[in-house]
């Protein structure tokens, strides 16, 4: 007695894991799965996602704070990595897993067999005919027209039995072997690749350590020495634009590559689609603009600062926006300022750009001078300027060579450089989800189009056939026409 | 010619396009119209059925004569820009036209479904008139983004899949509407023409089964270009997920049919949602939406 309530339980619990296997892994809840993975996918295509646009999900935040937190709780605006999206998504997984792998055995067992027996009453199936054909030669008859034509055939005495088509099964079970394989190649990514950026101006080198980048992230498996040692120098970038419209028509960035760092450099050019490649670390071209060269120099005629400054495009016409610090006066100094390539003006609009390339370019400064506030601890943009702590000192449009003296000391506006947004991309796992996507097609194109169909030559009073096509493509009807037309013309032909 | 020369050449036929598809929709209307008169006046069947015949005719001809005209009309206007035509949502909607007029022509020379001539011309005509009023947008060389072989190959794929799911859309609301009239009673006269509800059935499915994988490529090959040009073959921008949406919707719908056996009115709404979420990435996204496949206004 307590035997049995000690392992009624027990049977119990295996007996509800198996019961959860089986509903977790049959068809039904696979596609449950997909179509949820589905709907799932639907609010990061409605919503900002943090990693696509992340000055959009903070005015979510600025404009209502309250909804904001409670979308964020629901990790609204990281859908794609979120817990629930990727629950979802390793259910599928291993609900494909244990729905596909099963098959896969079985399929792979019956390639081997033989069809299955000739069902009793062939007049329920499709597209029965008695054949006025001879009785006793039938059988030889059909079996030969059945293998010309590539069936697999069981003869049992009087009756056979065949089948054609087990390709559709290979086909689907590669199709979804595959989709298990593009699954796999995107954990990979994720879990041992990297991703960073840097803006380079033109003349910058790059060296690919941890330090050089703006922005890097890694996956989770993935450590900071695993980059591969190369140098990038920037020798020139040009960026060509449509005369009519502005619109941006090419650009080529010419690089010096040397991997291994401090071997021979080699030229090297990167467009927008064709990164440069080595192993499965990629550089995309991804960003453009201009840096403004600039002198500042005090009242005494001391440089205190000379270089590019980078400036982020604002439009198409790419006016671009800046900030120049100086720390190194006494009081500091910073210039809030706007590069523009081609200058035009308006009473409505003041100067603005109107065309992308540099052909009459202004640099107009707005002249501050205070605390930087750099010391405050607090990280700031290099691309703006904290005035809560500064007074404003003059405004001043420059054109190229020319000086302002603001006071304090002067500017030049010397000239200008170009800079490149590089995207460094590690990404392992590539290659296996590019193949699982080939055989992905391939398995879908046979499982699709190829006719699987049974049939079935019965001989006793007369000769009877039928068939049964197993998925709705058509043609069998033309074949069991075919098959009794050959019995009959060699039963004519004989007589 | 110029390129200039070109671009305006093609719109002309854009507009000549305009003028057939008219006049193939008012063909076809007739060929409908006139057999509803057939019911009311017994005696003149026989003169009737020849004009209906005809107008049928007229309307065939004329979806032939608009699917070239548009043809040569996508075809200049890519030679006016040096490029393959499918830089903008203008450029998409008068191929995506072009694909749907000749996904109609096969489905008609292989079925014989004339009556489709109707829904498909107005589509066609509505497509083509939205383009060049509200989408138009003068002929121009490609961003740099967009320089790239896969275009012609991601974007072709994405167009023809995108003419063929329509064309079974319009083949399942028409299902639709017939079972309506069959449960209701019986269908009236002028739908006596339209083939039955089951090769409604079997045509709207076989359509899927046979673009399905054309989509795949589509998707994936849009994935390759992505990778070499983004640096990421998969970001979950707005038009990436809503074609993720559509693909995973058509695979239920084709396991729905395959493996659980949904035939009729319940497949017939699972294609027409499926179809509808690939309308809505092609509306929504590329005009409301923000993300990496914005380029040139639309």
């Amino acid at each position: 007695m307590s035997q049995e309530n000690n392992s009624a339980p027990d049977i119990g619990f295996i007996g509800l894991l198996r019961w959860g296997w089986r509903q977790l892994t049959s068809m039904r809840t696979a596609l449950i799965l997909l179509m949820l993975l589905g709907v799932a996918a639907i609010p990061g295509s409605l919503f900002p996602q943090r990693n696509q646009n992340p000055q959009k999900v903070d005015s979510y935040f600025t404009t209502d704070p309250t909804l904001a937190k409670w979308m964020d709780r629901f990790h609204l605006f990281n859908v794609y990595a979120s817990p629930w999206f990727s629950a979802i998504y390793l259910l599928l997984f291993i609900s494909l897993i244990g729905c596909v792998l099963p098959r896969t055995f079985h399929h792979l067992r019956a390639i081997g067999k033989k069809p299955p027996l000739t069902p009793r009453n062939l007049d329920r199936m499709e597209g029965y005919r008695v054949v006025s054909s001879d009785p006793a030669s039938a059988i030889q008859l059909s079996s030969k027209w059945l293998k010309r034509h590539r069936f697999r055939i069981r003869i049992d005495g009087n009756s056979i039995s065949a089948e054609k088509g087990y390709a559709r099964e290979t086909g689907n079970l590669l199709f979804h072997l595959s989709l298990i394989l593009i699954l796999v190649g995107v954990a990979l990514g994720s879990l041992f690749g990297m991703k960073g950026e840097a803006i380079l101006n033109v003349g910058d080198r790059f060296i690919n350590t941890p330090t050089s980048y703006d922005n890097i992230s890694y996956g989770k498996f993935q450590g900071q020495g695993s980059l591969i040692p190369f140098s990038l120098t920037v020798t020139n970038f040009v960026a060509t634009y449509d005369p009519t419209t502005g619109e941006p028509s090419d650009y080529v960035l010419t690089t010096e590559i040397a991997n291994p760092l401090g071997s021979k450099a080699k030229q090297v050019i990167i467009k927008v689609n064709k990164p440069w490649t080595s192993g499965s670390t990629k550089v995309y071209l991804q960003a453009n603009g201009y840096s403004p060269v600039v002198t500042v120099r005090d009242k005494s005629g001391n440089i205190t600062f000379q270089g590019p400054v980078i400036f982020l495009p604002q439009d198409a016409n790419l006016s671009s926006l800046g900030a120049i610090k100086i720390p190194d006066m006494n009081p500091q100094i910073g210039f809030i300022a706007s590069f523009i390539p081609t200058a035009g003006s308006s009473a409505a609009r003041g100067i603005f750009s109107t065309y992308p390339e540099v052909l009459d370019p202004r640099l107009v400064l707005s002249a501050w001078k205070g605390n930087l506030g750099l010391d405050s601890g607090t990280p700031q943009s290099v691309y703006s300027l904290n005035t809560s702590k500064m007074t404003k000192i003059g405004l001043k449009a420059l054109t190229l060579g020319s000086t302002y003296d603001f006071g304090a000391g002067t500017i030049t506006f010397d000239g200008w450089k170009s800079w490149v947004n590089l995207q460094i991309v590690d990404d392992p796992g590539k290659m296996y989800a590019l193949f699982g996507a080939i055989f992905a097609i391939l398995g879908l194109l046979i499982s699709l189009f190829t006719r699987q169909r049974r049939i079935w030559v019965k001989v006793g009073e007369g000769v009877e056939i039928a068939g049964l096509a197993k998925n709705g493509i058509p043609g069998l009807e033309a074949e069991l026409t075919a098959l009794a037309r050959a019995l009959e013309e060699a039963t004519g032909g004989k007589e | 010619m110029t390129s200039t020369n070109l671009a305006y050449f093609s719109n002309g036929a854009i507009y000549a396009c305009l003028i057939i598809f008219t006049i193939a929709f008012f063909a076809h209307a007739v060929e409908v119209s006139w057999s509803v008169k057939n019911a009311e006046s017994n005696d003149k069947t026989e003169f009737d059925f020849t004009k209906t015949q005809r107008a049928g005719r007229i309307g065939t001809a004329m979806m032939i004569l608009g699917f070239g005209v548009l043809a040569v009309a996508v075809v200049t206007r890519g030679l006016s820009a040096h490029r393959v035509p499918w830089g903008n949502m203008y450029e998409f909607s008068i191929t995506g036209a072009l694909m749907l007029t000749g996904a109609y022509l096969f489905a008609f020379a292989k079925y014989k479904v004339r009556w489709l001539g109707l829904p498909v011309s107005i589509s066609v005509l509505l497509t083509l008139g939205t383009a060049i009023t509200v989408l138009y947008r003068p002929s121009a060389p490609l961003v740099p983004a967009l320089k790239s072989p896969w275009l012609a190959i991601h974007v072709l794929a994405a167009i023809i899949s995108g003419g063929v799911f329509l064309v079974a859309n319009l083949v399942a609301a028409t299902y639709l509407v017939m079972e309506r009239y069959e449960s209701k009673g019986g269908r009236p006269k002028w739908a006596e023409r339209i083939p039955t509800l089951d090769s409604l059935d079997q045509l709207s499915y076989r359509l899927v089964a046979f673009v399905f994988p054309l989509w795949t490529f589509a998707v994936i090959a849009g994935a390759i270009w992505a990778e070499s040009a983004w640096g990421k073959y998969w970001s979950w921008d707005p038009k990436e997920t809503w074609a993720f949406i559509t693909w995973v919707a058509y695979a239920a719908y084709l396991h729905a049919r395959v493996t659980v056996g949904w035939r009729g009115k319940r497949a017939a709404w699972l294609c027409i949602f499926a179809g509808s979420t690939f309308l809505f990435n092609y509306i929504y996204v590329n005009i409301w939406g923000t993300g990496l496949h914005t380029y040139s206004g639309l």
